[in-house]
């Protein structure tokens, strides 16, 4: 089937979508979009989390024909124009300064899920940051530095 | 596989009665771990997402009805203060993402006996409203709603409209016990609704047994032994007796999660303290833990 469905800004039209097929699998392995990681395909790990009309959801779980009509954001699309450390959003600079990366894999679920998180409070609590983040895993355990880079965003957001 | 799309609940209700086999989704947090599985390949999947009508809710007769795709975080933020005992569940559902995306009609379609809804859907009497092209609406209390593990009293033709139940008038606590705060399935759980306007009081059960289910027994020796309108406090034996009376309601089974004995243990222990909290509010006339 044909998704008419619009990513990171512009309308796209993706052919051949399997019925079953996930918004994951339809941004990946379809548009080329690889940001939004694959790893559990049941909403445990958070690292397919993107913006779906405005609210960050488990793409995992988002049946591909479910986004027809609407509008997808992903980690791809927080970065505005060109590649290049200088483009990327104020919370993609606080995770590399504050060194919240190890292996990668669930950084671009976790800077979303942080991005809507300093969208809608723009101070929050140590408690509020890790309740916003409960549903991102991070198997390096490398939670210590993710909170410092959500903390430095913030504090980056509220002096600027 | 199809993807039907109904833009109208006429149209869905349509789809449904040609389609008996497609498999309704709205948020996809069940049904798309399914498909990712390759557990459950229906013939079609029934798309209620796009319907707006499903996510709204109104008031009538002095009772709530919420749309089937409300989501749990709008139930929280929106619905928090009228239905404690509801959004306290719906807090414990998996994580942000998917409280964004779950539905408490998604949960009643699904009837796994450890939804978390549905506890706080049976104390506080709420009524399924259920609807097919060929009959029109069925209402079903909620009471009569799971049949069995993962089985509800929809029939091949039908789809949940919304549900229905009254704002609370007393104490609504819900507990739940898991290994941690977020994304857990409930080793079991436990719902109180105190309605001291009838002088009565509602529990359900969570994945205690092979359906959600009423301490029923419970719920008579409490509305009895409470003193509604003097308000003194409990006295230990009858916390006590209530806990082992949710207990006993309970038929657990040993799986991955618990022990039946554990789960009877805890269940015990979740009556007594949920039956506290909800005493001393009634008696202090606050209006519950109600933070959202």
């Amino acid at each position: 089937m044909r998704v008419n469905v619009t990513v990171n800004g512009s309308a796209e039209a993706v052919d051949d979508v399997w019925e079953g097929e996930s918004l994951l699998c339809l941004l990946r392995e379809r548009m080329g979009l690889p940001g939004s990681k694959n790893a559990c395909e049941q909403g445990e790990c958070g690292s397919c989390t993107v913006y779906l009309d405005g609210v960050p959801v488990c793409a995992c779980l988002v049946a591909a024909g479910q986004a027809e009509g609407r509008e997808v954001v992903t980690v791809e699309g927080l970065a505005a124009g060109s590649p290049g450390e200088e483009r990327l959003d104020p919370v993609q600079r606080a995770f590399v300064a504050a060194g919240a990366v190890q292996c990668g894999f669930c950084t671009p679920g976790l800077i979303v899920q942080s991005h809507d998180l300093l969208t809608r409070n723009p101070a929050p609590a140590d408690a509020e940051i890790r309740e916003a983040l409960a549903g991102n895993l991070c198997r390096c355990t490398g939670y210590e530095k993710i909170l410092d880079a959500v903390r430095l965003a913030a504090k980056r957001k509220a002096t600027t | 596989m199809d993807f039907l799309r109904p833009p109208t609940w006429q149209d869905a209700l349509a789809a449904k009665a040609q389609r008996p086999g497609a498999r309704p989704v709205q948020g996809g947090t069940d049904v798309m771990v399914e498909i990712n599985f390759g557990v459950d390949r229906p013939d079609a999947l029934l798309d209620l997402s796009g319907i707006p009508a499903l996510a709204e809710w109104d008031r009538a007769d002095g009772r709530l009805r919420v749309g089937a795709g409300v989501p749990y975080a709008r139930l929280i933020t929106e619905l928090g203060g009228r239905l404690p005992g509801l959004a306290q569940a719906s807090r414990t559902v998996g994580s942000p993402q998917i409280r964004n995306r779950g539905t408490v009609g998604g949960n009643l379609g699904a009837a796994s006996p450890a939804g978390d809804a549905h506890p706080p859907l049976l104390a506080g009497d709420a009524v399924i409203e259920a609807e097919s092209a060929a009959r029109g609406v069925r209402m079903i209390p909620v009471i009569e709603f799971f049949t069995g593990v993962k089985k509800n009293a929809l029939r091949p033709d039908e789809l949940i409209r919304a549900f229905w139940t009254a704002p609370a008038s007393g104490p609504q606590y819900f507990s739940k016990i898991g290994t941690r705060n977020a994304m857990v399935i409930a080793v079991c759980s436990f719902a109180l609704a105190l309605h001291p306007g009838e002088r009565r009081v509602g529990t359900g059960i969570g994945s205690a047994a092979p359906t959600p289910r009423r301490a029923t027994e419970a719920e008579t020796f409490l509305s009895r032994e409470l003193d509604w309108d003097g308000r003194r406090p409990l006295g230990d034996a009858a916390v006590r007796r209530f806990g082992e009376l949710v207990r006993d309601a309970a038929s657990p089974i040993d799986d991955v999660r618990g022990t039946g004995g554990y789960r009877r243990h805890a269940l015990a222990v979740m009556a007594r303290r949920t039956l506290t909290w909800a005493w001393d509010d009634h008696r202090a006339e606050a209006p519950g833990r109600r933070a959202s």
